[in-house]
């Protein structure tokens, strides 16, 4: 500890000026007014945005609301393997198998039930790194209002993918 | 010669002469010195850890206890110790049977075991004779039994309907009588505004003096600490993103670390160079929180936008890397969840540029500004041994003149490359904090700019199979990725069996994980650090004798989180 590089950030005593004050609030007014007319007729500086009239523009790597992709024939690409249910750290998925009837192959899976509890989930993305299919994704949908907590319990119809892939907004996806 | 000539017996540890040999002595892989204890040598042991010059432990840093309900002493209590001039780190095992558990408390050797051993006591029942205030602290008063105990079963539900009943016994006494009419007992929090997290102060007031004081938290315990012990390794990430929320990558990237030492992988370059760029870009954003509030607390409402704004543009950078705002879960156990995106060189080189004339203009808004002065001057200060007493590190231990940090101190994620200063001030008040905050920043920065000019390329996780999940591209295509993948999602990282303690320096001060692993695919116990718990606790003893005004600019230069505080 003895080596560690410091700087001493120490102030002196109060200056005959700083005690006069009238010098500090000079100063300090001229921060403030640059502040002012900057954002007045300048280039606007300010983060904050009327919002829900103006909504920010986020990244194509938010993770929002889940979406069940689908294969080309409509039907979802999940075959019910539980692997982001077991990843997920909140335990928010629920999925029960069936026996795909439509199936090419024998014993092939398919969820009948896939429900997700929107107010445990925790948006972690976990899911979606989980999933080997990319069969679930995320969207950019983050304002969910819920009535009851039964409402949040959403499932198939709910997160299946409404048109063409394109047509969603999409989030976060598998990266690597 | 014979093969059992060849090896030499071992040196005698220069600790044995010092200590009763019945102490086990062993050098543990994580560069700590770990002493097994029996509990009735405890209080020698530990006396002559902290008193003698050749190891001088004067900063306790933590106290914990682990369940093991196999072996015969059930508990084991771990007190981990480092001596800020040496800097050597110890980790002192007792081991408790269950029947009995009881041990002399350390209060009376360091004051940080305070809270700490009432932490141990409620989580695991441990006593600790002796203890001034031995009392539940993270859960309700009403609760039964002792939640991280491996016997607890962790999805029952407790309905505590009472209010709130933790009324000091000091503040019973305090009766409005005719000559004592100015006496009276006030309740801060847990919902007051200034009150930034939940915590609440009983104070006793005499007129405007406070003269007594104490501390209630527990109030957004969400037992961290019990949930990493029923899900896998990489799945705690999301839950540290909860500790301290104002700088989350910087809890992620810590305990991602503690488990890449058990494991011995390391994350690539790149991913340290990425830690390092988020995590103080974090503590820029940490400290414009606590700074922020502290000054709209004392009544300069302004800085608090100029501090808001840069805030904003670094979540809209570490949203654009990670896809979460506050919560991020960016950090994975051997690197990052993927790479950072195109254009991140260019905004950060943005922020680099951008935050300085925040921080210029809040400066010259305040820093020689009277009233904050006359404010905050004098007003919380705490000398240097009273700090290392109770367990302070971080910026407010360094406002009292003690340059500990722990990126110097035990350097990771290659801190040791890049050139920075330490800030340091005298005399311990809510002023010398600001100032060490205001430089940290700055200094902060300059790390970020050092880290960015060498900014490797390559790979940002580890390609170790066992750790990493493989790329998405060879999941689609290739079994043996495929199988990899199923084997670490279903059956998680196997950590090899063992503890080890690391540490990180968080935006409060040192934020450690001491994890037990079983060699399964969970954590066999987390025990989280935290550095606002060992603040707060001297939180209290600070108040007394000030006036009631001066507790809220108190209590902001502290930086209360509760996400860490409670956990």
């Amino acid at each position: 500890m003895n080596n560690v590089p410091t700087v001493n950030v120490d102030r002196p005593d109060q200056t005959l000026g700083e005690r006069i004050y009238l010098v500090s609030i000079v100063k300090g007014l001229a921060v403030t007014l640059r502040h002012f007319l900057r954002n007045l007729f300048g280039q606007r500086d300010i983060a904050t945005i009327q919002y829900p009239e103006v909504k920010r523009q986020y990244s194509e790597r938010l993770r929002g609301k889940h979406i069940l992709t689908t294969k080309d024939d409509g039907s979802l690409r999940c075959v019910a393997c539980y692997m982001c249910e077991t990843a997920c750290p909140a335990d928010c998925i629920h999925i029960v198998a069936e026996e795909d009837p439509e199936a090419t192959v024998e014993w092939e899976k398919k969820a009948a039930v896939y429900e997700i509890d929107l107010l445990r989930c925790v948006f972690c993305g976990y899911c979606v790194d989980a999933c080997p299919k990319e069969a679930i994704i995320m969207s950019r949908e983050h304002e969910m209002a819920f009535t009851s907590r039964e409402e949040a319990v959403v499932g198939i119809e709910e997160l299946r993918q409404k048109g063409p892939i394109e047509s969603e907004d999409l989030g976060y996806r598998p990266y690597y | 010669m014979t093969v059992s000539s060849l090896q030499a017996p071992a040196p005698p540890h220069p600790l044995s002469d010092l200590l009763p040999k019945e102490v086990g002595v062993r050098q543990a892989a994580d560069g700590h010195t770990e002493l097994t204890v029996d509990r009735r040598q405890l209080l020698e042991v530990l006396r002559t850890l902290k008193e003698s010059p050749a190891t001088s432990c004067n900063l306790l840093l933590d106290v914990c206890a682990v369940d093991y309900p196999e072996r015969e002493a059930r508990f084991d209590v771990v007190y981990h110790l480092t001596g800020l001039q040496s800097g050597q780190r110890f980790r002192v095992k007792v081991p408790v049977p269950e029947d009995d558990p009881v041990l002399p408390t350390a209060y009376g050797i360091w004051k940080a075991a305070d809270w700490f051993e009432r932490e141990a006591y409620d989580m695991m029942g441990i006593r600790f004779d002796g203890h001034p205030n031995l009392r539940r602290i993270l859960t309700h008063e009403a609760f039964q039994g002792h939640p991280l105990r491996k016997d607890y079963d962790p999805s029952q539900r407790w309905m505590l309907t009472e209010a709130e009943t933790m009324v000091p016994t000091w503040a019973k006494d305090a009766t409005e009588d005719e000559d004592q009419f100015e006496t009276q007992v006030l309740n801060l929090g847990p919902q007051h505004p200034a009150t930034h997290g939940t915590l609440r102060t009983v104070v006793r007031l005499e007129g405007e003096v406070i003269t007594k004081a104490e501390c209630e938290i527990g109030y957004l315990h969400r037992c961290f600490e019990k949930m990493s012990e029923t899900h896998g390794w990489n799945q705690v990430i999301p839950y540290t993103d909860r500790l301290n929320y104002c700088s989350s990558h910087i809890n992620g990237a810590g305990f991602a670390l503690a488990v890449e030492r058990m494991l011995g992988v390391e994350a690539p370059p790149r991913a340290q160079a990425i830690h390092v760029i988020l995590s103080e870009l974090s503590r820029i954003m940490d400290h414009a929180v606590c700074l922020g509030a502290l000054l709209v607390d004392v009544g300069a409402l302004t800085n608090f936008w100029y501090f808001f704004q840069t805030r904003e543009e670094i979540y809209g950078l570490i949203e654009k890397c990670s896809g979460g705002r506050l919560t991020l879960s960016y950090a994975r156990i051997g690197g990052l969840a993927h790479d950072v995106p195109a254009d991140f060189e260019e905004r950060v080189r943005y922020l680099l540029g951008h935050i300085p004339k925040f921080i210029d203009d809040v400066e010259t808004l305040i820093t020689t500004n009277k009233i904050f002065r006359d404010r905050t001057e004098g007003v919380g200060a705490i000398s240097a041994e009273e700090a290392i007493a109770w367990g302070w590190t971080g910026p407010c231990l360094r406002a009292s003149g003690v340059p500990y940090d722990v990126r110097k101190a035990n350097p990771y994620h290659g801190y040791d490359q890049y050139t920075f200063e330490v800030p340091v001030a005298t005399t311990g008040d809510c002023y010398a904090r600001y100032l060490v905050r205001i430089e940290e920043m700055r200094q902060s920065l300059r790390i970020v700019e050092q880290a960015l000019k060498s900014l490797p390329p390559g790979p940002v996780i580890t390609d170790n199979h066992r750790v990493a999940l493989p790329p998405k591209q060879k999941v689609f295509t290739e079994m043996e990725a495929l199988i990899w993948h199923f084997k670490l999602i279903y059956e998680g990282i196997k950590v090899p069996a063992g503890d080890a303690y690391a540490c990180v320096e968080g935006a409060n001060g040192e934020l450690g994980y001491y994890i037990v692993a079983d060699g399964g695919g969970r954590p066999y116990r987390v025990k989280v650090r935290p550095p606002c718990f060992a603040i707060f606790q001297a939180f209290p003893h600070m108040l007394e004798g000030h006036l009631v005004a001066d507790f809220i600019a108190i209590q902001s230069s502290l930086n209360i989180i509760a996400g860490e505080l409670d956990r």
